[in-house]
């Protein structure tokens, strides 16, 4: 198919917004840039112990 | 990024990738490289309360499980000398050498989700935050409660690593702050994440903790975050609404004394053992540094400019944001916002889809039928959740000897990204058929083995998983020896099963590309607006004769936009668009079908009419509650929060005769029958208080309330009314708070928490600000087979995870049907449950699920019991051949028909009799 536009996007920031954005995209026909300042994705809730109302794992 | 050009559909961006000195191709995360490593450097994962090397790996469970070496700190770097990582490094990844290498890529749009910085409170030091080890940041205790945090997840406290006795939190740190250095916004996450960390560090002490939560206004506005204060009540947190003086180091103790006034002006002095700073958010530099670079509008508190009925959506086109840096916000509102902005993303650039997409192909899958089971047992450690309350070795040791094993070992963390790159070489070494692999919850983890095995070419459902962490390790962290005996009886189990598991297949099923949403509401129509700019076709149904749902009782956004005009203006957009199709006045009748061909009935004006679609979503909204009390109904000066609004949209002149106006906050809110908080009404009642005094200054406007919850940046509104001289009075709950009529008037008394005495005010106008309520009866729940909670709302799949999707595959929810929100919230979801569906929508095909009732031919007597028992009319009875027959499309695997079925002819794939009486007698050998 032709088109004038880009079939890609680019993500900045790999934390869950960005995570989820991600997956979004690409699970939609996307191809996905997704780009981390630091050695990994997760951001701040990575480091959460446990998250509200369920107290569940953060990880 | 450096720089970016081009347009929307066209952009130009240029990245820097920072060296990272390890080659990710040949790092296998062995760990040597920080174990070598001589330079201990302060851990930003562990909120600088433990150490790291300058060979690091940020945590155990990272992704990617690569290593780096941190350049500014790394000995080699600094002095031309060491080198002890690549030394030991055993796969020569170590390449001191690595250099920044610049990149260009190409995209049609760019979502920026670069969150905010936690504040610093050592910056001004209010609180002695730096002289004292034993305050901590909330972000630090979070660690310090964390199983992989400094103190392994035993609660200390860092001067001296005793139990602590007591513990205090103290609230707005750095938010609700006019003074330099903080933010005047509240930060809208602290107060239920303060009550999260007293609620798990009581379960952690062992003996008595006593903890208190020092606040100004308790926020739980939150879906089901009410409830989560009510409990921490009952656990015995303390809630101590006050205003804090110092800080103080109790003599030469560690201790701390915290000196504070309470609500009535009381001085009081009391000792705590440690005391948690609940630190807001800040703008992060990083943010701004990105944000300038896109040329987008920032607001006064430095976050991107977005607007309510454009909630993602920057000053640019084509870029969009997610997440803190739009505004302060929690998990939940940051995953509802990241679909929203892909949403947004997908219509701009829906003609150019699947033009850039690679797919994966999956190893060729291993024929294991007939071969004798060959098992393979992973114990996890998971840090030290499990091996540090039971003996994982010994766990291993005992499946070595199970029958079918033939290889066992142990991993510190399982879901880590290289021990599924080992568990996938093993599998292929040892010609592995089945694998068990003991560690947590298959609810969350199952997924992720199930493709660590597909890897290696075994079917997914020839793995079988213990939960030897949630029911075992953490329920029986006293007793070490039990615990171990019951994780060898949970291997014993899984492992017998393994040995009987066959292949499943999931079979293949048709996308119908289009949509039905039910519910005209904004949510509704904002999520059939964007799938129809996606290019799907998108049914609209509405119950009543017009759309637009509770928006046309609305006068303003917080944000001042007018609800109206924006309302008609979307109501036009879809009208027109030929990829909608609009039924008002029409509901639904009946559902059939499954994720990707579903038939719903609807019914308008007596006439039937069959839509086919292959996704579903519920924005049915919810009512402003009428109430029964205040006089409501008897008296016309007394309206309900709506009916006001209908003034100010009318322009009412009677509003300028009005003299004396109070709002009561929390009318059949945060009450026994209705626990939960309707979110939306505090902030709505300060804007309409601040427009009465618009219309009329000398107006006397108050506001009686329980706490105000004016959460994120809309805290900027209730110091906007304080300012105009709008007064809010607490008033105490416990005491009677009574309206009558008498013949001078409205008569309310209450009693104010400040004063400790009774006031009574004669007000012209009384505004309830009533709850938000669901539909009493929901027959879409039962239609669509999906779950509402106590409150009548729908039950998402996952609180934090998956805030739109259900459990059932191909329905989603948005908007009030989900929970109380405001405006640009349910335009959020709205839009994020577009996302989510065009995840389904994009394919032609999606996998169903392998998991489904089987009817054994030639066990069936055709006795129908199951056709009964079914609640998915996913059963045909075949009069010809007397036997019953599963449309394994429909099933849902609920096991339902396995249970009536009395001859043993039907069952559940994966979980036959067999397979499951299996496990029953393991568990008593």
């Amino acid at each position: 198919m032709s088109t004038d536009k880009t079939g890609s996007v680019m993500v900045v920031g790999g934390g869950i917004a960005g995570m989820q954005s991600a997956l979004d995209l690409a699970d939609s026909g996307f191809y996905v840039y997704l780009v981390e300042r630091s050695s990994s994705i997760g951001g701040v809730m990575a480091q959460l112990d446990k998250t509200f109302p369920t107290n569940d794992c953060s990880m | 990024m450096t720089s970016v050009s081009g347009e929307e559909g066209n952009f130009e961006i240029k990245l820097v990738q920072h060296p990272r000195y390890i080659d990710m191709e040949k790092c296998i995360a062995c760990g040597v490289c920080a174990e070598k490593c001589p330079k201990k450097v302060t851990d930003e994962y562990d909120a600088g309360l433990g150490k790291r090397k300058a060979a690091y790996v940020k945590y155990a469970q990272a992704v990617p499980l690569k290593y780096a070496i941190d350049e500014k700190n790394c000995i080699y770097f600094k002095n031309g000398k060491c080198k002890a990582c690549e030394k030991f490094c055993p796969a020569d990844a170590v390449m001191f050498e690595d250099q920044p290498k610049e990149l260009t890529i190409h995209a049609g749009a760019v979502l920026i989700a670069p969150g905010c910085s936690v504040y610093d409170p050592g910056v001004y030091d209010t609180y002695g935050y730096k002289k004292s080890p034993n305050i901590v940041t909330s972000l630090e205790f979070e660690r310090i409660l964390a199983a992989t945090g400094p103190f392994s997840g035993h609660l200390l406290r860092p001067s001296d690593h005793k139990e602590p006795q007591k513990i205090a939190w103290i609230q707005c740190v750095g938010s609700r702050d006019m003074h330099p250095g903080s933010q005047p916004f509240c930060s809208a996450v602290c107060c239920t994440y303060a009550v999260k960390e007293a609620i798990i560090a009581k379960e952690h002490q062992k003996g008595e903790l006593d903890t208190a939560i020092f606040y100004i206004d308790l926020r739980t506005h939150g879906k089901d975050f009410e409830r989560y204060y009510n409990r921490a009540r009952e656990a015995g947190v303390r809630f101590v609404k006050s205003k804090i003086s110092t800080i103080l180091p109790d003599g030469d103790t560690d201790n701390l004394l915290i000196a504070y006034t309470d609500e009535t002006g009381r001085r009081i002095e009391e000792t705590f053992d440690i005391v948690v700073l609940s630190v807001g958010f800040s703008p992060s530099k990083d943010a701004l540094d990105l944000a300038q670079k896109l040329d987008l509008e920032l607001d006064q508190y430095q976050l991107a400019v977005t607007s309510s009925f454009e909630p993602v959506q920057t000053s640019k086109p084509g870029v969009f944001v997610c997440g803190t840096f739009e505004s302060p916000k929690d998990i939940p509102q940051s995953v509802i916002e990241a679909s929203a902005s892909a949403a947004m993303a997908e219509s701009v650039l829906a003609a150019s889809r699947g033009t850039m997409i690679q797919t994966k192909e999956a190893p060729a899958e291993i024929d294991v039928r007939g071969a004798a089971p060959r098992t393979g047992v992973f114990v996890c450690n998971c840090g030290t959740n499990i091996g540090g309350f039971l003996d994982v070795p010994a766990v291993v040791e005992y499946a070595k000897t199970l029958p079918n094993v033939v290889y066992a070992d142990d991993n510190l963390f399982s879901c880590s990204q290289d021990t599924q790159e080992q568990i996938t070489q093993i599998i292929k070494e040892q010609n592995l058929n089945r694998v068990v692999v003991a560690a947590c919850s298959p609810r969350t983890h199952e997924p992720l083995f199930q493709e660590t095995v597909l890897n290696a070419g075994i079917n997914k459902y020839l793995f079988e998983m213990a939960n030897i962490r949630n029911q075992c390790s953490w329920v029986h962290s006293d007793h070490k020896d039990d615990a171990t005996a019951k994780a060898k009886d949970l291997v014993r189990m899984a492992a017998s099963k393994a040995s009987l598991l066959e292949p499943l297949a999931e079979p293949e099923i048709a996308m119908n590309q289009s949509a039905l949403v039910v519910g005209g509401g904004l949510a509704g129509i904002t999520a059939a607006r964007n799938l129809a700019r996606q290019g799907y076709r998108a049914y609209l149904v509405e119950k009543n004769d017009i759309l637009g749902g509770q928006a046309l009782n609305l006068y303003e956004t917080w944000q001042g936009e007018d609800v109206q005009k924006h309302l008609a203006g979307l109501i036009q957009d879809i009208e027109s668009d030929p990829n909608i199709d609009i039924l008002t006045g029409t509901q639904v009748k009946r559902v059939e079908g499954f994720v990707g061909n579903f038939q719903t009935v609807v019914d308008t004006a007596g006439k039937e009419q069959v839509i086919e679609h292959g996704v579903a979503i519920i924005a049915t909204g919810a009512q402003e509650l009428k109430p029964d009390e205040y006089l409501y109904g008897e008296d016309p000066r007394v309206l309900t929060g709506l009916e006001l609004d209908r003034k100010f949209i009318d322009d009412d002149p009677g509003l300028n005769e009005i003299n004396s106006a109070v709002f009561i906050q929390c009318v059949g809110s945060r009450i026994k029958e209705r626990p939960y908080c309707s979110k939306v009404c505090c902030t709505h009642s300060v804007k309409s208080a601040l427009k009465l005094k618009e219309t009329k200054p000398e107006m006397n406007v108050f506001i009686i309330y329980r706490d105000m919850r004016t959460y994120g940046l809309r805290e900027e509104l209730y110091r906007e009314a304080r300012a105009k001289g709008i007064v809010f009075i607490r008033y105490d709950v416990d005491k009677d708070l009574t309206v009558a009529k008498d013949q001078k008037g409205i008569n309310l008394r209450c009693t104010s928490y400040v004063l400790q005495r009774e006031i009574e005010i004669r007000p012209d106008l009384l505004v309830l600000a009533t709850a938000m309520v669901a539909p009493a009866e929901n027959p879409l729940a039962q239609l669509f087979k999906v779950p509402v909670n106590d409150d009548g709302f729908f039950v998402e799949a996952h609180v934090k995870l998956q805030p739109i999707d259900f459990s059932t595959k191909g329905v989603f929810v948005c908007g009030l049907a989900h929970a109380p929100k405001p405006v640009d919230e349910a335009v959020a979801q709205g839009l994020g449950a577009a996302s989510r569906a065009a995840t389904l929508l994009s394919k032609e095909k999606v996998l169903g699920n392998a998991i489904v009732s089987n009817i054994e031919a030639q066990l069936c007597r055709g006795c129908q019991l199951c056709l009964q028992a079914c609640p998915y009319q996913a059963i045909s009875f075949f009069e010809d051949r007397v036997a019953c027959e599963v449309n394994q499309a429909v099933c849902t695997g609920c096991g339902s028909c396995a249970v009536a079925c009395p001859t043993g002819a039907a069952s559940i794939l994966h979980f036959d009799d067999q397979e499951v009486l299996t496990m029953v007698e393991a568990a008593f050998n």
